[in-house]
């Protein structure tokens, strides 16, 4: 028989009557609120069962109209590259794109067809983050709360800034910008390592990979600690971080005999929240810095003697035979 | 059927044999698996071959050590041995008519080297394929255009082994010859047109990407790698060799974004068609860096130079030679040749086998020499 707290699903679903929110303040806060909340057994699995409603303000609406706008503007230039053909747009879905201009057309406006609709969809799609942005600080404010969410969101936006639009206009060219497309960013994102001399020798780059898999791995470890101890009322946090119970002192305690430190109930949560927010913003620095400041990664390492030269000869033929690879060497 | 005292033994002290059963179980599973791993041979047998110091993680290494059962083209080659002439024989070019190249043979080898040739290409149609259902006195003619290509592809080959010793003889004699390419086909496999752009939607970068194409090896890169950088001498390299340089990518000597994808789509093709890996030439983390390339980077530099020379002087200008069938699907342009046209995703083509020893009259554009 398994204990009921070893499972990955949620264990404890609450139903009942519809949580609505508040509306205590005079100020027709209901009026914003769309959809009848209803329940859901499977979703109360993965996290609360209770769906919408859902608000939807002046910013809600300014987003997801622009934002329709791009994915519309991104999807019909795919369409129109083959031909009109809904077979052909499904079957090449991930090799098409919306490409930014040629180089030749730097920061001005070019041909519709040549990098036009990715100016005009690009325009859309900041409208549409902004106002994202903006909608997660007003929810916040209406309740109450600490802006957290919104400066961390805000460092993603940082990024995809500096992505699409601060390092294009430093470089003097749209050109510079990540084309819209599946694997055609991915080809953006190749291409702008090797063109600047390996991205991994950019010590951005370097944070900003620690901070993502020290995201990853602090996320772990509190998820785990937290899971590990709820039989002991380790779940209610809040409550543990001024009083502090037994699930604290055992999962402190199992952290600081690990490793001779351990965060707190509080501290943890900072920890997590700083590790996530530094990965944009470290990575943006380091993506602002390339073609502008640097031009080649791996000579600037050099020059900063943190690339090492290694001893050997290149070229198989020291090592071995192509006969003898191919199994033709007796 | 047991005796009573186990049974009673067995009641008297009752034990989970179940969690001792699965950790013997699992134990002995893993060792019989390893013995037979290691006395049967590993069913996914891996080979790799170091390219560079170690610590750069150079190797190319193979997961299908299968492949490495010999090219089955390598079976089907033919070849003959020189007559070496004792002097004072007739030469071809005396005895048949409008023989334009490889005049300075003797009868017996000319003869030699018209069998080979139609092993090598046209081994069903024979002669024919060249010469027409004619009697052997009209073979002179150049009514086909087969016979015509043909003497240019001698012309073209003679050049390859004469002048570009450096790529096709790099590590050891191996030559080329009609078969380096025919492999017994009328028309060589992994030939290429050109097919930008590949959509009329567009214009500029965006036209000539993000699809799927036999000349983009069905990645998303651009199509026209090949064109740009196979038939002129373009610029390949797109880095810059200081740490801090001036300009924008609209500056002519500015490498952009689109023409650092271009450069990839070609290295792409290179792999794909040696079966090899970026670090078979290159140590990844400074491509660019000539002091710390493999010497087959300088091989596969010459083999660049190699076929734009093959295609401008060679393969393009017969265009008005071929028929329609012959001709690309797009622009009706003339089929070119790229790396993968002999090496067929062999590291060396035909795995290293030496196809000019046998064949001195294709080494040279000069008499040959026999040894």
């Amino acid at each position: 028989m398994y204990p009921d707290y070893q499972n990955i699903f949620t264990q404890v679903q609450v139903q009942g009557k519809p949580e609505w929110g508040m509306d205590d303040q005079g100020n027709n806060m209901m009026e914003e609120r769309v959809g009848k909340p209803f329940f859901s057994t499977l979703v109360g699995f993965f996290g609360n069962a209770q769906i919408g409603p859902y608000y939807f303000g002046w910013t809600t609406m300014v987003a997801f109209a622009t934002g329709i706008a791009w994915f519309v503007i991104v999807g019909f230039n795919m369409l129109a590259q083959v031909g009109w053909s809904i077979p052909q747009f499904i079957r090449q879905l991930f090799w098409l794109a919306l490409e930014p201009p040629s180089p030749e057309y730097g920061l001005t406006m070019p041909p519709l067809n040549d990098g036009g609709w990715y100016i005009i969809a690009s325009f859309f799609l900041l409208i549409s983050v902004m106002t994202w942005l903006l909608r997660a600080y007003l929810l916040a404010e209406q309740h109450k709360m600490g802006k957290h969410i919104f400066w961390g969101f805000a460092a993603a936006v940082w990024l995809f800034l500096v992505l699409g639009l601060f390092r294009p206009i430093l470089m003097g060219s749209w050109s510079e910008a990540v084309p819209y497309g599946i694997f055609p960013h991915l080809d953006w994102t190749t291409a702008f390592s090797i063109r600047y001399g390996n991205l991994y020798y950019n010590p951005f780059h370097c944070l900003s990979i620690v901070f993502l898999y020290g995201s990853v791995l602090l996320f772990c470890m509190h998820g785990g600690t937290i899971l590990a101890v709820t039989r002991y009322g380790g779940d209610r946090e809040l409550e543990q971080i001024y009083d502090r119970g037994t699930a604290t002192e055992r999962a402190a305690l199992f952290w600081r005999w690990t490793m001779g430190f351990n965060a707190t109930m509080e501290g943890i949560h900072r920890w997590a929240w700083w590790f996530a927010v530094l990965t944009p913003i470290t990575g943006g620095i380091g993506i602002l810095l390339t073609g502008t400041v640097v031009d080649n990664w791996f000579i600037w390492a050099q020059e900063h003697h943190f690339a090492p030269m290694y001893d050997g000869s290149y070229g198989y033929e020291d090592y071995g035979t192509y006969e003898a690879f191919i199994g033709k060497e007796n | 059927m047991l005796p009573k005292w186990f049974d009673k033994w067995n009641e008297d002290n009752p034990t989970n044999i179940f969690g001792p059963a699965i950790l013997v179980g699992v134990l002995g599973a893993a060792v019989f698996f390893a013995i037979a791993v290691i006395s049967i041979g590993n069913p996914a047998q891996t080979a790799s071959m170091q390219t560079g110091p170690r610590g750069t993680g150079m190797h190319v290494a193979e997961f299908n050590v299968a492949r490495f059962a010999p090219d089955p083209t390598i079976e089907a080659y033919y070849t003959e041995e020189p007559y070496v002439p004792e002097g004072g024989e007739d030469l071809a070019k005396d005895i048949y008519e409008n023989v334009q190249v490889l005049g300075d043979l003797t009868e017996d080898n000319f003869n030699r080297v018209m069998a080979a040739m139609t092993q090598w290409v046209s081994p069903e149609e024979g002669c024919a394929y060249c010469h027409g259902d004619v009697d052997v006195e009209e073979y002179g003619n150049d009514d086909l255009y087969t016979k015509v290509v043909a003497r240019r592809m001698i012309q073209m080959t003679q050049n390859i082994n004469e002048n570009w010793d450096g790529h096709v003889n790099a590590n050891k004699e191996v030559g080329v010859n009609c078969y380096t390419c025919h492999r017994g086909e009328n028309v060589p496999s992994e030939i290429w047109f050109n097919i930008t752009p590949v959509t009329n939607a567009t214009a500029g970068w965006s036209s000539v990407q993000n699809r799927a194409t036999s000349l983009s090896q069905s990645t998303s890169l651009p199509s026209n790698a090949m064109e740009v950088y196979l038939t002129e001498y373009e610029a390949v390299n797109v880095h810059d060799l200081e740490s801090r340089v001036a300009g924008v990518p609209n500056d002519e000597d500015v490498a952009s974004i689109q023409k650092t994808e271009m450069t990839y789509s070609l290295m792409n093709y290179f792999s794909n068609s040696l079966g090899v890996n970026c670090v078979f030439c290159h140590n990844s983390r400074a491509f660019y860096d000539p002091e710390q390339v493999t010497p087959q980077w300088s091989t596969a530099l010459l083999g660049r130079q190699m076929v734009i020379e093959m295609n401008q002087e060679y393969l393009l200008p017969l265009e008005a030679e071929y028929p329609a069938e012959r001709l690309g699907p797009v622009y009706a342009d003339a089929p070119k040749a790229a790396c993968k046209t002999c090496h067929k995703g062999y590291q060396q083509p035909m795995q290293g086998l030496n196809v000019i020893a046998d064949w001195p009259e294709l080494a040279t554009t000069e008499a040959p020499v026999y040894e």
